[in-house]
């Protein structure tokens, strides 16, 4: 049984839904992120988990028992908050004891349990100072630390390491990853990141406007995305409109009058369909060597790889190759565009919102 | 390192004058006079004389019947702060937590008060708490024994906290508009009950409103006329009504001026020393 359900919850302000029929299960332990574009309704979501926001419609069940309209400081989940929601008037440490000063936690052992929380945030020098005194990256672990501190069987948190430099966010998601494989705590973490998504989740729930449109692992989330919003925003991609044709046994595309061999799909013959391909799944050869020519318009040398774009007579394609030590053809050149005709995903234009309905 | 230009430097000055000079010709010099009246010799014959004297000073701090209604000032003001926190520190936060439309009626019921004057509402007051007013209606009606409260420091204290109850609410509620209502619903899913929230989170950040408030809701309290004057009768009184009668009807204007400095600087002790305790550590703690 799921550890933690959301059953058709559902979150209006006036006509607006911030969040629309979510249904979402997740297990005991697992690390689920909520990814989507700013205002889609990731932290309307997490706050209704956490009771800081009445669900409109819908049911919320926490390890069987309907938490849906349970007071926050009796659900005891731990929560970092998009604006850190620091107490301002209390130090860091004072901050972080606060949690298990409520847990009734004896004294001795909150000051030992603070300070290991605040060398795992790398924060021990501060633990007098005031969040105010703060850099936005510090508010934030502390932030992280006054939420873990108390152990929650459910971490939720809202845009975590949005706020540290590269390395410190690294650092910050192996920590998470860690307690959570540790601790065995289930951890819900809303992203605008995509590569941050995919990188730490067991399970990544895409939103649009209010509604979980893909849960998925993330490998298949990025090979198999469901529309073409999904497939652009996780991950770079190529699209392009097209018409889906029946060819023998396999499938084909015709994109103004180009015919592409397609993995086969259960379309009816001429419905509209979006092709889409990772620019990293193409292939540069020699002209006329591939299943499209095309001419190199710009070349960007990204380190580990380089990054074109080609005009093609399908449209504009971005091409992605490994820096190999060599340097690739320059701009300006034609070279030959080739890919296994499995990499191609086929998404039918009208399936870009599944579930429909009113906005 | 930028050298300002010299002739800049006079222009703060310039710009700070008129205020200054307001000051000076409507506070400082009136103050200065009240300071030397208070020094001169008076004779109850003649009148005021151009002699100086420390005697005043000295008659009101030695006699009973003076100190007595000093202790009266301060326990009135201190009362009625007190009751004005209490009251009005819940008040601001419900004001707070209000939607629009009853968040403005509130306000103006709170505010409204202070567009009708105050020897109005004082002797709206003496008609309720009288003797057959309505307060004293409604207890006979559920069977209690009527009350003496026209003329007492109770009926003083009911008056003043409802003529200074927005002095308190809205420095508070103030406060509370800057406060991100995200850092209570912390504290609540950190464990802390609604209340502890309140007591932890929520209290110690409106500190600042709320001295403000107590400051203000003192001072004004402390030197209060028309209610004691109008609650308090001719027998019991405070020191602002000690101070008219020695200026009309003793006509001792050297005495009501030392005693009017004597309140101002007790107060203004009061003040600094509760400014000092309250503020330096809430500065501390919220910049
Ligand atoms: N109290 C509110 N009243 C009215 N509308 C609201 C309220 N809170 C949120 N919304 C709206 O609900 C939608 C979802 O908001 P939410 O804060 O969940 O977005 P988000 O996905 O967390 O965005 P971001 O990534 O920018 O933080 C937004 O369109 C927002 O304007
Ligand atoms: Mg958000």
């Amino acid at each position: 049984m799921a550890f933690l359900a959301l059953e058709r919850v559902s979150k209006h302000y006036g006509a607006m839904a911030a969040v629309d029929d979510a249904a979402l299960t997740i297990e005991k332990g697992e690390f689920v992120s909520l990814l989507g574009p700013s205002g889609c309704g990731k932290t309307t979501t997490l706050q209704m988990i956490a009771g800081l926001v009445e669900p409109s419609a819908g049911r919320i069940v926490l390890d069987g028992r309907d938490i849906t309209n349970e007071k926050p400081n009796r659900r005891g989940l731990g929560v970092v908050f998009q604006s850190y929601a620091l107490f301002p008037h209390m130090t860091v440490a004072e901050n972080v004891t606060f949690g298990l000063e409520m847990r009734r936690v004896p004294r001795s052992e909150r000051i030992e349990r603070v300070r290991e929380m605040l060398a795992l945030v790398q924060l021990s020098v501060f633990a007098d100072r005031y969040p105010r005194e703060m850099s936005g990256g510090q508010r934030q672990r502390v932030a992280i630390a006054r939420a873990l501190v108390i152990a929650p069987p459910v971490l939720l948190l809202d845009e975590p390491l949005s706020n540290l430099d590269a390395k410190l966010r690294e650092e910050m998601q192996f920590e998470l990853r860690r307690i959570q494989r540790k601790v065995g705590t289930t951890t819900i973490m809303v992203t605008h990141d995509q590569a941050e998504a995919l990188s730490i989740s067991d399970r990544v729930v895409v939103m649009e406007q209010g509604r979980m449109t893909q849960v998925d692992a993330p490998y298949r989330l990025y090979e198999q995305p469901s529309n073409a919003f999904i497939a652009s925003f996780v991950g770079k991609t190529n699209l392009i409109a097209g018409v889906w044709r029946r060819d023998g046994m396999a499938g084909a595309v015709d994109i103004g009058g180009i015919r592409l061999e397609a993995p086969s799909a259960d379309f009816p013959a001429g419905t509209p369909v979006t092709l889409s391909i990772r620019p990293e799944k193409i292939l540069l050869r020699k002209a006329g060597e591939g299943q499209l020519d095309g001419r190199i318009a710009s070349r960007f040398f990204l380190g580990s790889q380089w990054l074109f774009t080609l005009e093609t007579p399908i449209g504009t394609i971005t091409v992605s190759i490994p820096n190999q030590g060599e340097e690739p053809p320059a701009e300006g050149a034609t070279v030959g565009l080739d890919w296994s005709p499995a990499s191609l995903r086929v998404i039918a234009s009208a399936m870009a919102h599944p579930g429909g309905g009113t906005a | 390192m930028i050298s300002r230009p010299s002739s800049r430097s006079s222009s703060p000055w310039l710009l700070a004058g008129p205020g200054a000079l307001f000051f000076a010709g409507m506070i400082l010099l009136p103050l200065a006079l009240t300071v030397i009246l208070s020094f001169r010799v008076y004779d109850h014959a003649t009148g005021i004389k151009d002699a100086y004297t420390l005697s005043h000073y000295i008659a009101v701090v030695t006699d009973e019947y003076y100190l007595g209604i000093f202790w009266r000032t301060l326990r009135v003001a201190a009362m009625t702060t007190l009751i004005c926190a209490v009251i009005g520190a819940p008040e601001a936060y419900i004001l707070a937590r209000m939607r629009n439309p009853w968040r403005s009626i509130f306000l103006l019921v709170i505010i409204g008060p202070l567009l009708v004057s105050v020897v109005v509402r004082a002797f709206g007051w003496s008609m309720l708490l009288g003797s057959q007013g309505l307060v004293n209606q409604a207890l006979q009606l559920v069977g209690l024994s009527p009350v003496r409260l026209l003329y007492t420091e109770t009926a003083i204290v009911i008056a003043l906290v409802h003529v200074m109850l927005p002095f308190m609410v809205i420095p508070i509620w103030t406060a509370l508009q800057k406060l991100d209502p995200m850092v209570e619903a912390a504290a609540w899913s950190l464990g802390a009950s609604r209340f502890t929230a309140l007591r932890r989170v929520v209290l110690p950040q409106v500190s600042l409103g709320m001295l403000s408030g107590c400051l203000i809701v003192f001072g004004l309290s402390a030197s209060a006329f028309a209610i004691p004057g109008l609650l308090g009768g001719r027998r019991l009184k405070m020191a602002a009504t000690l101070v008219y009668d020695e200026y009309l009807h003793e006509l001792n204007w050297p005495l009501g001026a030392a005693i009017a400095i004597i309140v101002l600087v007790a107060n203004l002790l009061i003040m600094l020393a509760y400014n000092r305790m309250v503020e330096t550590r809430a500065r501390r703690m919220l910049g």
